[in-house]
């Protein structure tokens, strides 16, 4: 599964580095990354804490700027765009899943789904429809009107799932997704990645817990900031 | 991202944190209403005076002892109805001649052929405070003027009930008096008082008629019908004594002579008591006209007073919005990393604060303006508070652009966050 056709890949990412500091004190998060991720891949990235997992989904979410190298997403060179782009960028091919769920509080769950489709300009027609699909996706179409603090945590985790997926990004970013959850709510959300990936949808999950990374096609170890192992392997689809 | 939906963010905002956001109105409210309803209040104030120099009628013209000279042995201390502190017309620096007090025959030398423009002058001695009883009762009494029956119609005072006093008794020196509303209605209450004997540190006045009311002020302080009027005579041989007059009040024929008769009266005074060339003048004669503007003067600067005091408290709910969004900023950091991270463009975010502390301010604004409105309805330490629409426009105009500026800087600090800092903070 590699790049087909005349189709960019979703992900390129070419010797890119990132330092944190100056001088002495300079720390070198990553030292020359270079991944490339295909139309519908599902991809795990590992690595032990301080291996510059984080760092990388960082830069590839376009939150964060590489010091060095390029990055292309969807063919797109995110280092030539502004802030007003980069927001668009964000908002139109990204798809965000946090470890720490990152709901906004004191909004309904249907809410909080909107708001990506609100910061992109649909109306609130359309929006209403496209949440209400997004939620029935993830199987919480039941709690639309419930707030972050009225649902346990797979369930806010799926409501986040919903909000990445609502605008129908390119790429489903998600760090750590499961990091904060307990075993059923870990399956649930590895069961919505899954129905994903199928439908083919690209998605790329930072974890260091290998049960997660036993879901994905391809397996990306990284060390000291530096890709070391790059496999590709038939997922053990759980149950 | 229509401006509809930001402003939508920015009201979800402030639901999310009622009592802060009711603080932070009130803070803004109190500013404008203070603004609006001390403005109204010293105009109001400013309108009273108006109104009681207006009662001593458009064509008169007071002449009083220059205060500044010795002319001594006045009894009863300076000034008289509602006339004093008016401009100088013969204030020249210079050695001063001997001062001469005004007289009684000064007055009357103010009346005939050489000023063809006066009309009448009246003589006025007064003595402040005087304790009037009648039946065990007593009342302080604010004035209590001797004068000629001129008097009434120069000082535009009707007698309601009973008559006024003659020329006869002021030569008789009969102990006659006319009583102001609000002395009459203190002593006598529902008794009928004409004819009725009055004690005025134990000399009996008998009661000859009650003037009207003048309708304004019921403070106790300067009340203008809180006053006895009655004869010279009667007035100079029990209270005053014989010494100078307080006042001269001179009617002019018309309130278009009322220049020529100032200059009439200056000169037939400069005449009599020997005034000559460059010295300074020992009477002062001032016509409405120059009360109203000193006064005036000292009204506004009362008004720019409580308008400092109130312009203030609106900078402190401004400096409230400010701390406010501030604190806001800070704790919604991760928040405004979210909506970041999922795409808000810089200009939504700053668009969500700015509205939020607009709306904080306009609310107050609005609500603020309503309080000061229905607050000048009622009458605050015996002023009725005339509102001034620009006051109204000023205020809210000023608490709207608070919101704008006062909250831009917060605002403006969160939009520029980068999504990653914002994230991280905890």
């Amino acid at each position: 599964m590699t790049a087909e056709g005349a189709r960019p890949p979703v992900l390129d990412v070419r010797d890119v580095t990132k330092v944190y500091g100056a001088g002495d004190t300079a720390v070198h998060a990553l030292r020359g990354v270079s991944l490339t991720v295909a139309q519908g891949d599902y991809v795990a990235v590992m690595g032990a804490s301080g291996s510059g997992k984080s760092t990388l989904m960082n830069i590839l979410g376009c939150l964060d700027v590489p010091t060095g190298g390029r990055y292309l997403l969807a063919g797109t060179d995110v280092g030539r765009l502004d802030e007003r782009r980069l927001a668009i960028l964000r908002n139109r091919r990204i798809g965000f899943v946090f470890q720490s769920f990152n709901l906004i509080p004191r909004m309904s769950a249907q809410a909080n789904v909107e708001l990506p489709l609100a910061y992109g300009g649909v109306r609130a027609a359309e929006r209403r429809r496209r949440a209400q699909a997004a939620l029935r996706e993830v199987g919480l179409a039941d709690r639309a009107r419930h707030e972050p603090n009225e649902l346990s945590g797979g369930q806010q985790q799926r409501v986040a799932v919903a909000r990445a997926l609502v605008t129908a990004p390119t790429l489903l970013l998600a760090d750590e997704p499961t990091g904060a959850l307990d075993s059923a709510s870990t399956a649930d959300i590895l069961g919505v990645f899954d129905r994903l990936s199928e439908t083919g949808r690209t998605i790329v999950v930072i974890t260091h817990e290998d049960e997660v990374a036993a879901h994905a096609r391809r397996v990306v170890r990284l060390r000291d900031g530096r890709v070391v192992e790059d496999v590709r392997r038939v997922p053990e689809v759980a149950r | 991202m229509n401006p509809l939906e930001v402003l939508r963010f920015a009201l979800r905002g402030l639901a999310a944190d009622k009592l802060r956001s009711g603080l932070t109105t009130l803070g803004i409210l109190i500013g404008v209403g203070a603004v609006i309803l001390l403005v109204a209040v010293g105009n109001g104030s400013a309108e009273q005076v108006k109104k009681s120099i207006q009662r001593l009628g458009a064509d008169s013209l007071t002449v009083s002892p220059s205060t500044s000279g010795g002319g001594g042995g006045r009894g009863g201390g300076f000034g008289g109805p509602p006339g004093m502190g008016g401009q100088s017309q013969q204030q020249r620096t210079g050695p001063r001649t001997q001062a001469r007090d005004l007289t009684a025959a000064d007055a009357s030398a103010l009346v005939g052929k050489a000023a063809p423009s006066v009309k009448s002058a009246s003589p006025v001695v007064t003595s402040q405070s005087v304790t009037a009883g009648y039946s065990g009762t007593s009342v302080t009494i604010n004035q209590f003027v001797g004068t000629t029956p001129s008097y009434f119609a120069a000082a535009n005072k009707t007698v309601a009930s009973g008559t006024p006093f003659t020329d006869a008794d002021v030569t008789a020196g009969t102990k006659t008096a006319v009583l102001g509303s609000t002395v009459a209605e203190e002593l006598f209450g529902q008794v009928d008082p004409l004819g009725k004997r009055i004690d005025v540190g134990g000399i009996r006045f008998t009661v000859a008629g009650v003037l009207k009311a003048s309708g304004s002020s019921s403070s106790s302080f300067n009340d203008p019908d809180s006053i006895v009027v009655a004869p010279l005579s009667a007035v100079q041989a029990t209270l005053t004594g014989y010494g100078g007059l307080n006042q001269v009040i001179v009617q002019a024929t018309g309130a278009d002579t009322v220049d020529a008769a100032q200059s009439e009266v200056t000169e037939i005074l400069n005449q009599r008591h020997g005034i000559t060339g460059s010295a300074a003048a020992d009477f002062t004669v001032s016509s409405q006209a120059s009360v109203q503007s000193a006064v005036g003067e000292s009204t506004r600067t009362f008004t720019v007073l409580l308008a400092a005091v109130a312009a203030i408290s609106l900078l402190v709910g401004g400096i409230g919005i400010t701390n406010i969004m501030l604190v806001t900023v800070t704790e919604r950091t991760r928040e405004i990393g979210i909506r970041k991270a999922i795409g808000a463009p810089r200009g939504a975010i700053l668009g969500q604060f700015v509205a939020e502390a607009t709306v904080l301010s306009l609310i107050g604004g609005v609500l603020g303006v309503l309080v000061g409105v229905v607050g000048s309805r009622f009458t605050i330490v015996g002023v009725k508070p005339v509102l001034v629409p620009s006051s109204i426009v000023l205020a809210l105009g000023v608490s709207v652009a608070i919101g704008l500026f006062f909250g831009g800087y917060p605002a403006n600090r969160a939009a520029k966050l980068r999504p990653i800092e914002a994230l991280r903070h905890e």
